[in-house]
Parts: structure tokens; C-alpha cells; sequence
């Protein structure tokens, strides 16, 4: 086996964990959109926090997956062609959501609002389930020949495995986007966020360990236990910090989690990258699906280079945005009453959500 | 319907669709650049006022660039597998340069703009916004360069009937690439350039159908500007501001289109030489010969010549665009056939890759109706947006535009020009290149050997049911998505300067917040308080 396709492996992992950290949060923050808001208002907040960098993050998904076809071009080929229909849903999650936190704002009506808010919160959950899922999905195996196609009609590839590793990643973005709200806005949103990591949403973790789980108990690789193990020490430092009201430490906790995890999970799988649940001997591995050494060289050289500059850049840029976004940053609302009577009757609504969390804030101030 | 059927349109629809953004985000991203950088240096409020505005309408088509290409980034492995395991050894590594140097550098540096007009420096906040744009143009270059490497593959070699690249400079220097990179990123300032026209006219046309700026009769007279007494925005600055970017937009648009003109003249002469065969059925070339065809009729559909009559010929000018000279012969379709149904076959090769398709008779000849009027419309409206460009300049010397709603209404019309030009050209570019998906080279300066059939390419395991899901999917939101990303495009444009800058309504609007934060994005204020320069 070629040293170069063994780092491109390592790299590849390093993507998918880069992607599920930072765009983690993102596609979080979009669900509790729908699930803990309360408001327009908070809504706002919420948006806010991940307003500047959330495209940022998305590239990391556009760079694995392109890593991937140019380091494992068969891997690339079978795993997308194996689960067409689940990467068209995700695509329709993903146009929707981008779409969405570019669009919602951009027009002063209550229902163009809500049908974005909508959009944005399915598109977030969808996307997550379906990475979710064909990432579980490339590690448990997926029903393809020699030649890497698949065997079986659109839905062959779909069992368990699939199920358990989206819901792992819809509840760990739940989870992680709620520290990461924690520490990034302020008033109800912040309170509300702590509540979340600090009560049940740690349980959300749970499909989470059981994909760990499942792959090492297949593969019995012990440097995997050890990884899931130090990340299971992380998840209990995360959730005694979150309770303890220490966001700092709840979202490194739970981040070091997934992180250590996942690399378990890859850890225990190689050198395999797809195997194939007909026959072992069809398992798509590191060896037989990579680049010729030279495209490897090359690439090793460009993201050796490539790689820390991003990883500047963006933490220069979160650094920019470091502070809190609270209710009282967000300038007056989109929605005037200069629209028609309908429109003014929804937007006399979202005021009216506003003025009631200045309310509690204010009688918070009075306790 | 056959899946490569599907497979295709999907691809052709999805592309077509995103390179509808693309121009546009290429070419107005490098003028908000213009804008910024004037603003920095000067600090004329004009500067900063085109620079909210226009910006705001580039990030608005951004979005729905970034919402598309996502979904080519998939397609490959979706619905090309075979095409991925066959290229992915060369096609990949420009796919994940991209990435990594050019969309990671693109987006984050837009996030920094967006919300940075007051967290960041002046100087930093204008770099931002040139980083994000030069990461736009250097992805151009990276996905120009996968897919010129498909009309003239280069820097690699055949291992085990597969292209292994050996050459990277030789693919990322591939004259194809060059030419076509030129070319495609002139005919988005082409683009750009006729956006800004098309809008500023008709701003400018308000204002004189509204009575702010009036034009006193003579022949050398010069506009009298005057300002709204209701909407003390539209005063002289927003006047200074539209004709400002109408003459901007018509130097950008001639000389986009002059660019065109020239690369795209280099790629016919490389084209002959590459790929013959898309050449002749350019030019509905049957016959060996010279000239150069300006009306052909006849059934241009038909996969061999008998049929095509051509009307008017200019002499000469076809062995121009090949060689640049007036007598060498250019090979026509009858000519090549022969010579392309020897080297790669008359029937696709019985292997199980095929499929049904085994056996079936190759068409070495795209659809000549395609390509014929692809390159001529493609030229055509190129020329006609240049033409309108000049006359524009004309016609506004006197600083505002003719009171005429007719003319108004063309200018907007004109914006379409340059983008049903670049959509011609690559249909053109496209479809002239079947039956291959990768194009052999029959001269030297390829690899030889190295071609793919467009009917090997297809996922063997993906069945015309899913093709039909994701294809009836995409361009239903496709279509959605374009109504949406037009009407807030319009209302944008239709609310001017302000739609950008809510705080220049100002005392007018009276439903505004009392404490004036709305909007907030003016370089005044203290960093601190203001977390959001820019909210959602
Ligand atoms: C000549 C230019 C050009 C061409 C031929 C293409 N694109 Fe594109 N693409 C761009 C120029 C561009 C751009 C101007 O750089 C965009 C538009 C908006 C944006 O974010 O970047 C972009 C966006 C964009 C994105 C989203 C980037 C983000 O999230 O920031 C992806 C994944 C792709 N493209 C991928 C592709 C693929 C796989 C193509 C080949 C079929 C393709 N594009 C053709
Ligand atoms: C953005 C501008 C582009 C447009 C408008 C465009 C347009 C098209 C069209 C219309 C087709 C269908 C051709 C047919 O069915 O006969 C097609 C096919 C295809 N193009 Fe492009 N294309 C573009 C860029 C690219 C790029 C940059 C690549 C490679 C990186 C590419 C790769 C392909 C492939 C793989 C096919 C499918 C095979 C085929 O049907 O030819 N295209 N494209
Ligand atoms: C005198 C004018 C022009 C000439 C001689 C010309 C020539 C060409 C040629 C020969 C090609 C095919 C390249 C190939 O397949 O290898 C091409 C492609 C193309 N043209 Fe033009 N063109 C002209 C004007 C324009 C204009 C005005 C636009 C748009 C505003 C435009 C946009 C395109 C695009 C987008 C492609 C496909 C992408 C590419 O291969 O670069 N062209 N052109």
C-alpha cells in the first residue's frame, strides 16, 4: 500500500471531521430554528450567530467530497452513484438551506419569512440525516459488485446502519449547535441554549456512541476503542461543564466527542474504505481505489500548503466575529408595516414577539 | 427513455443553469471590487453608495451560484461513475484545487465583507471583498481547466486503459484551458457589463420620466440635475451614481466582448486542430473547402450532409478562423468521417459497460442544427450587447438617457444579451463534443488514445427511475428558485439605492424604528455596541 493514499486517507477522515464540527453547528442552528425559538426575534439570533461563516463551513463538505474523487476516485464513484436517491435529498436540503439564510430577510413579509424559516430548518435536518447516513453507510458497507456499482434497486443500500448514523449526526448537531449558541448569543436564546446541553440533549448523543459502537464491535480495532473511550471521557467532561454552566468547555467536551469518535470510526474501518456486503472480496480499500502515486503527490503538496492557510483564515475570521449576538444587536425588524393590511397584522405579531422578550428581560433586571 | 438520455439532460439542464449565475457573479464581483477600491481611495459617498447597491444584487445571484454548483460537485459520482473512475485520476485534483484554494478563500471572505463594513478596518474590509472575487475568478480557472482537459486531454498516460496523469503543469497549461479560461471570464464582464447598463438606464429613464433631471433643448446640451422633494435620496449623487455606472458598464461590456472576440478566436484556431469534427459541424462544413457559411438551410439535424444547402458563403474566411490565413483547406464533414469511424470505430465496442447499447452505430457527427446555431447566436448576441454598449455611451453624452420609454424598456431587454451568448457557446462547446465525453485528439499534441464515449460515462447501477426523480426534482426548483432570485432582484433595483442603504430613506419613512439602528451599516458607530454591521 502506497504511504501517500494512506495519508490521503487521514486527510479525507480529517475533512469529514472538519466538515461535521464547523457545518455541525450550522445545520444545528438551523433545526432549533424550529425547535427552541421562540421568537422572531430569536430567530434572528440564532441566524446571526452563524451568519458570517456558515459558507465558509460548507466548503469543507464541497472539499471532501472533491478530496475524495481526486484521491479515491473509485470510492467517490461507488459511494455517490450507490446512494443516488438519498444525495438528491440532500441536494434539495442544501440548495434550500443556503438559499434560505441568504433569502429570508430579504423581504418584508411574514410568510416569505416563515416559509424560509421552514426551508431552512427541513433543509438543516435533511442534509445532516443524509450525511449522516452515508457516512454510517461507507463504514458498515454498502451492497456493490466488483466493479463498484450497485446491486439492487434505489433503496438496497438503505437498512439500520443507514437510520443510526443519520440520526447520530441530527443529534449531535442539536447538541453541538446548542453550545455552540451557548457561547455565542445572549438574552433567551443563550439561556435557553444551556438549558438544552445542560438537561436532555446530551441523550441526543446516544445514536451517536451506538455508531461508534457498531464499528468496533465489527472490526475489534483496539487503536479505535481507545479513541472512542477518550472520546467518551469527553462527552462526560462536556456535560458536567454544561452543567456546571462552563460553555467553553461544554462545547470543547462534546466536540472532542465527535471528533475522537469519528476518528476512531475511520481508524478501525481502514484499510477499507467501502466494503462491500456482498463480498468481502469487492471491499473498496485504500489500496484499490486510490490515485496513481503522482496525482497523490501532488495533491499532498497543494494541501500541505492549502490546508493551514485555511484553517488561518477561517479562525481569523471566527476571531472577527467573536462576540455575542444578543436581542438588543439586532436592528428593528424586516417586517414593517408598510406592506399591505395582512402583512401589517403578521408583522404587529413579530413585533409583539420582540416586545415580549425585552419583557422578561426587563423583569429578569427587576428579580 | 434510456438513462444516458436522462443522465444528460440532467447534466445539461443543471449546468446551464448554474453558468447562468456564474457570469454574472464573475463580472459584477470584479466591478463591486472597482467600486470599493474607488470608495477607499476617494471617499466619495457616490462610491459608497454604487458599492452598497450593486453589491447587494451580487450577493443576491451569489447565493443561488453557490446553491447550484454544490449540486454539480455531486453529480459526477451520482450519475458519471464511470466517467469518475475513468478520469478521477486527473479530472479530480483541479476539482479539489478549487476547493481548497479557491471556494474556502471565496466564501469565507464574503462571510468577512457581508458582516464586516464595520468590524474590520477600512483597508481590510475592502481586501476582504477583492479575496472573495479573486477566489470566484481563480475557480473559474480551476473548473475551466477539468474541463478543458475533456475537449484535449493532456499530461497523462494509458495504464491499464485508463488516463494516470504524469504531467500536472501540462494540464494546468493546457492551451485549451488558457483559451477558454480568457474567454469565459471576458464573456462574464460581458455579462456584468450589460447588467449595469440595463439597470442604470432605467433608473436614469425614471428620473427623467419623473421630472428630477431634465434635458434642455440644443444640440450640445448638458442634463440640469435636479432632486425629489419627497425622496431626498434621489437627489444629485444618485444621478452622478447612474450614469457613473452606465458608462462603467459599457466600458466593461465593449471590452469584454473585444476580449471574446479575440480568445475566442484563438480557441477556433486550436479547435480545428483538436477536434475537427465540432468545427465542421460549426460551420455545417460538409464539403472541403474555404469559406465560411452565413445562412445555411436544409435538414441540419440530419446525421450526414446530403441535406444542408448553404445559402450564402463568404470565401475565405472559414481557412481564416482555422489558420489565419485565405486558402488553406479546412477538412469538412465528409472528409472526416471516414477518418474518425477507422480510428475509434463505426459501432460502440460489445463490453459489458455498454450495456443494451453494445453494438449501437456511433454518430460521429453532433447535431449540426446545435452546434451551427450555437455559434452563431453565441456571436450574435455577443455582438449585439456590444453594439447596444457603444450606442449607450452615445446616446447618454449628455449625461442622462433619451425620455424614452421604449428605449428603457430595450435597455432592460439588452441585459439578457451576454447571457444567452454564453449559454450558446457552451451548448455549443458541449454538445459539439459528443458522441465523446472526453474528445480524442487526432492531432499530436494530445494523448492518443486517451477519448471516452459520453455513452460509457453513465452510473451502470443507477436506474431510469432515480434519473427521472432527481431530474423532474432539480429543475422544479430550478425554475422556482430563478422566479424568486428575479423578483427580489427586481424589487431590489425597483427600490434604488436604499433597498441597500435603509439608512438613506431616512426621516421619510415614517414606520421607521426611532432609535436608527435600521440597517445599520454605515462606517460611523461604535464597534463595541454594533456586534451586527449587517443582520439577516
Ligand atoms: C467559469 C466559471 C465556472 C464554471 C464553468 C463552473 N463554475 Fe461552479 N462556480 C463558479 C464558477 C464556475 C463561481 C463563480 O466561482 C461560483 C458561483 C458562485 C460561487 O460561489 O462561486 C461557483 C460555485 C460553485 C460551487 C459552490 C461553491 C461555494 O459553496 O462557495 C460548487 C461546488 C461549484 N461551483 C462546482 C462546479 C462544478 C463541479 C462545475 C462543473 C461542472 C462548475 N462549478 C462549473
Ligand atoms: C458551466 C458551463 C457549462 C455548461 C453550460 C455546460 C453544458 C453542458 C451541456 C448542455 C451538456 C449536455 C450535452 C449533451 O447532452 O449533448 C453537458 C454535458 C456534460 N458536460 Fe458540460 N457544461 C459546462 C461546463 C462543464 C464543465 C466545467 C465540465 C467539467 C468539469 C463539464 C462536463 C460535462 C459532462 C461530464 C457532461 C455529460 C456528458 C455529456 O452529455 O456530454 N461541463 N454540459
Ligand atoms: C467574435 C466573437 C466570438 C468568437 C469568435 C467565439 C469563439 C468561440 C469558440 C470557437 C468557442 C468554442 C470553444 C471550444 O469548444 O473549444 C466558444 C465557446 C464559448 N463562447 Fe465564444 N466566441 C465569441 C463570442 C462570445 C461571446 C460574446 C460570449 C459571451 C458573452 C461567448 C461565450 C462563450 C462561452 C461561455 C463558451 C463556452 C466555454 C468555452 O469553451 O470557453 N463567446 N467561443
Amino acid at each position: 500500500m502506497e504511504a501517500l493514499a494512506i495519508v490521503w486517507f487521514a486527510a479525507i477522515a480529517l475533512l469529514w471531521i472538519g466538515y461535521l464540527l464547523l457545518e455541525g453547528f450550522d445545520l444545528g442552528v438551523g433545526m432549533h430554528m424550529l425547535v427552541s425559538a421562540r421568537s422572531e426575534n430569536d430567530r434572528r439570533v440564532m441566524l446571526n450567530t452563524i451568519g458570517p461563516v456558515w459558507d465558509g463551513n460548507e466548503v469543507w463538505l464541497i472539499t471532501a467530497l472533491a478530496g475524495t474523487f481526486a484521491a479515491f476516485p473509485l470510492w467517490y464513484a461507488a459511494l455517490l452513484s450507490t446512494l443516488y436517491l438519498p444525495f438528491v435529498l440532500v441536494l434539495v436540503g442544501l440548495i434550500f438551506r443556503a438559499v434560505a439564510i441568504e433569502y429570508r430577510g430579504k423581504h418584508p413579509s411574514g410568510r416569505w419569512i416563515r416559509f424560509w424559516t421552514w426551508a431552512l430548518g427541513l433543509g438543516s435536518f435533511v442534509v445532516a440525516f443524509g450525511i449522516g447516513a452515508a457516512l454510517a453507510l461507507t463504514t458498515t458497507g454498502l451492497p456493490i459488485d466488483a466493479n463498484g456499482d450497485r446491486v439492487g434497486g434505489p433503496f438496497a443500500a438503505l437498512g439500520p446502519a443507514a437510520l443510526l448514523g443519520g440520526l447520530a449526526v441530527v443529534g449531535f448537531c442539536l447538541l453541538h449547535s446548542a453550545t455552540f449558541l451557548a457561547l455565542k448569543s445572549d438574552g433567551p436564546v443563550r439561556r435557553r441554549a444551556t438549558a438544552y446541553a445542560g438537561g436532555w440533549g446530551p441523550f441526543g448523543l446516544l445514536p451517536l456512541l451506538g455508531w461508534m459502537l457498531v464499528v468496533q464491535v465489527q472490526r475489534g480495532d483496539p487503536l479505535g476503542w481507545a479513541l472512542v473511550l477518550l472520546g467518551l471521557g469527553g462527552a462526560a467532561l462536556g456535560w458536567r461543564s454544561a452543567r456546571a454552566g462552563r460553555e467553553g468547555r461544554a462545547f470543547a467536551g462534546f466536540a472532542a466527542f465527535l471528533a475522537l469518535g469519528v476518528a476512531g470510526i475511520f481508524a478501525a474501518v481502514f484499510p477499507v474504505v467501502l466494503p462491500s456486503t456482498l463480498d468481502r472480496a469487492w471491499d473498496l480499500t485504500v489500496g484499490n481505489a486510490a490515485a496513481s502515486p503522482y496525482t497523490l503527490g501532488v495533491m499532498t503538496v497543494v494541501a500541505g500548503f492549502g490546508l493551514p492557510l485555511v484553517l488561518g483564515y477561517q479562525a481569523w475570521s471566527y476571531w472577527v466575529f467573536r462576540r455575542r449576538v444578543a436581542p438588543e444587536h439586532i436592528p428593528a425588524d424586516h417586517i414593517r408595516a408598510d406592506r399591505t393590511r395582512a402583512d401589517r397584522v403578521r408583522a404587529d405579531r413579530v413585533r409583539d414577539d420582540r416586545t415580549r422578550t425585552d419583557v422578561t428581560r426587563a423583569d429578569r433586571a427587576a428579580r | 427513455m434510456d438513462v444516458l438520455e436522462i443522465a444528460r439532460w440532467q447534466f445539461g439542464i443543471t449546468t446551464v443553469y448554474h453558468f447562468l449565475m456564474v457570469p454574472l457573479t464573475l463580472g459584477l464581483g470584479a466591478v463591486a471590487v472597482f467600486l470599493q477600491w474607488r470608495w477607499w481611495r476617494t471617499g466619495d459617498g457616490m462610491w459608497l453608495r454604487a458599492t452598497k447597491f450593486w453589491g447587494k444584487l451580487y450577493l443576491i445571484n451569489f447565493i443561488l451560484g453557490v446553491a447550484t454548483g454544490l449540486v454539480q460537485e455531486f453529480q459526477f459520482g451520482m450519475a458519471w461513475s464511470e466517467y469518475s473512475r475513468f478520469v478521477g485520476d486527473v479530472f479530480g485534483a483541479p476539482l479539489a484545487l478549487e476547493g481548497l484554494l479557491a471556494f474556502f478563500v471565496e466564501s469565507t471572505f464574503l462571510g468577512l465583507w457581508i458582516f464586516g463594513w464595520k468590524r474590520l478596518p477600512k483597508a481590510a474590509h475592502f481586501a476582504s471583498l477583492a479575496l472573495a472575487v479573486a477566489g470566484s475568478w481563480v475557480s473559474a480557472y480551476f473548473i475551466i481547466v477539468a474541463n478543458s482537459w475533456m475537449q484535449h486531454p493532456v499530461g497523462v498516460e494509458l495504464v491499464d486503459g485508463r488516463p494516470r496523469m504524469t504531467d500536472v503543469w501540462a494540464v494546468l497549461t493546457n492551451n485549451t484551458a488558457l483559451a477558454a479560461y480568457a474567454h469565459t471570464v471576458m464573456g462574464a464582464l460581458a455579462v456584468g457589463g450589460g447588467f449595469l447598463i440595463g439597470i442604470s438606464w432605467w433608473h436614469l429613464w425614471r428620473r427623467r420620466a419623473d421630472g428630477l433631471d431634465e434635458l434642455p433643448g440644443g444640440r450640445r446640451a448638458r442634463v440640469v440635475v435636479g432632486a425629489d422633494p419627497v425622496k431626498p435620496w434621489r437627489d444629485a449623487t444618485d444621478h452622478r451614481l447612474w450614469i457613473t455606472s452606465l458608462r462603467l458598464g459599457a466600458v466593461v461590456a465593449i471590452l469584454g466582448f473585444g476580449g471574446v472576440a479575440i480568445t475566442g478566436d484563438l480557441q477556433g484556431k486550436l479547435m480545428f486542430d483538436q477536434q475537427p469534427m465540432k468545427m465542421a459541424a460549426a460551420e455545417a462544413a460538409c464539403k472541403t473547402g474555404s469559406s465560411f457559411s452565413v445562412l445555411a438551410i436544409g435538414d441540419l439535424g440530419a446525421k450526414d450532409c446530403s441535406s444542408v444547402q448553404t445559402l450564402i458563403e463568404v470565401p475565405g474566411v472559414l481557412a481564416f478562423l482555422a489558420n489565419g490565413d485565405f486558402s488553406t483547406t479546412v477538412r469538412g464533414v465528409d472528409d472526416l468521417l471516414p477518418q474518425y469511424q477507422r480510428d475509434y470505430g463505426r459501432t460502440l465496442p460489445d463490453r459489458p459497460l455498454y450495456g443494451d447499447r453494445a453494438g449501437q452505430k456511433i454518430t460521429y457527427v453532433p447535431l449540426m442544427a446545435v452546434t451551427y446555431w450555437g455559434f452563431r447566436m453565441m456571436i450574435g448576441f455577443g455582438a449585439l450587447a456590444a453594439f447596444a454598449a457603444a450606442v449607450a455611451l452615445w446616446l447618454t453624452r449628455s449625461g442622462t438617457v433619451p425620455h424614452s420609454r421604449w428605449l428603457a424598456r430595450l435597455a432592460l431587454l439588452g441585459i439578457l444579451a451576454p447571457f444567452a451568448a454564453n449559454t450558446a457557446g457552451w451548448v455549443f462547446t458541449e454538445m459539439g463534443r459528443q458522441p465523446f465525453v472526453v474528445a480524442p485528439n487526432p492531432n499530436p499534441s494530445g494523448v492518443d488514445g486517451v477519448f471516452m464515449f459520453t455513452a460509457a460515462a453513465v452510473s451502470p447501477g443507477v436506474t431510469a427511475g432515480e434519473l427521472i426523480f432527481s431530474l423532474v426534482t432539480f429543475a422544479t426548483i430550478y425554475a422556482a428558485l430563478l422566479v424568486v432570485e428575479v423578483t427580489l432582484l427586481v424589487r431590489y433595483v425597483r427600490g434604488g439605492v436604499p433597498s441597500a442603504m435603509p439608512e438613506l430613506a431616512g426621516g421619510s419613512d415614517p414606520d421607521r424604528d426611532s432609535d436608527g439602528d435600521d440597517g445599520g451599516d454605515s462606517d460611523t458607530g461604535d464597534a463595541d455596541r454594533d456586534v451586527l454591521a449587517f443582520a439577516y
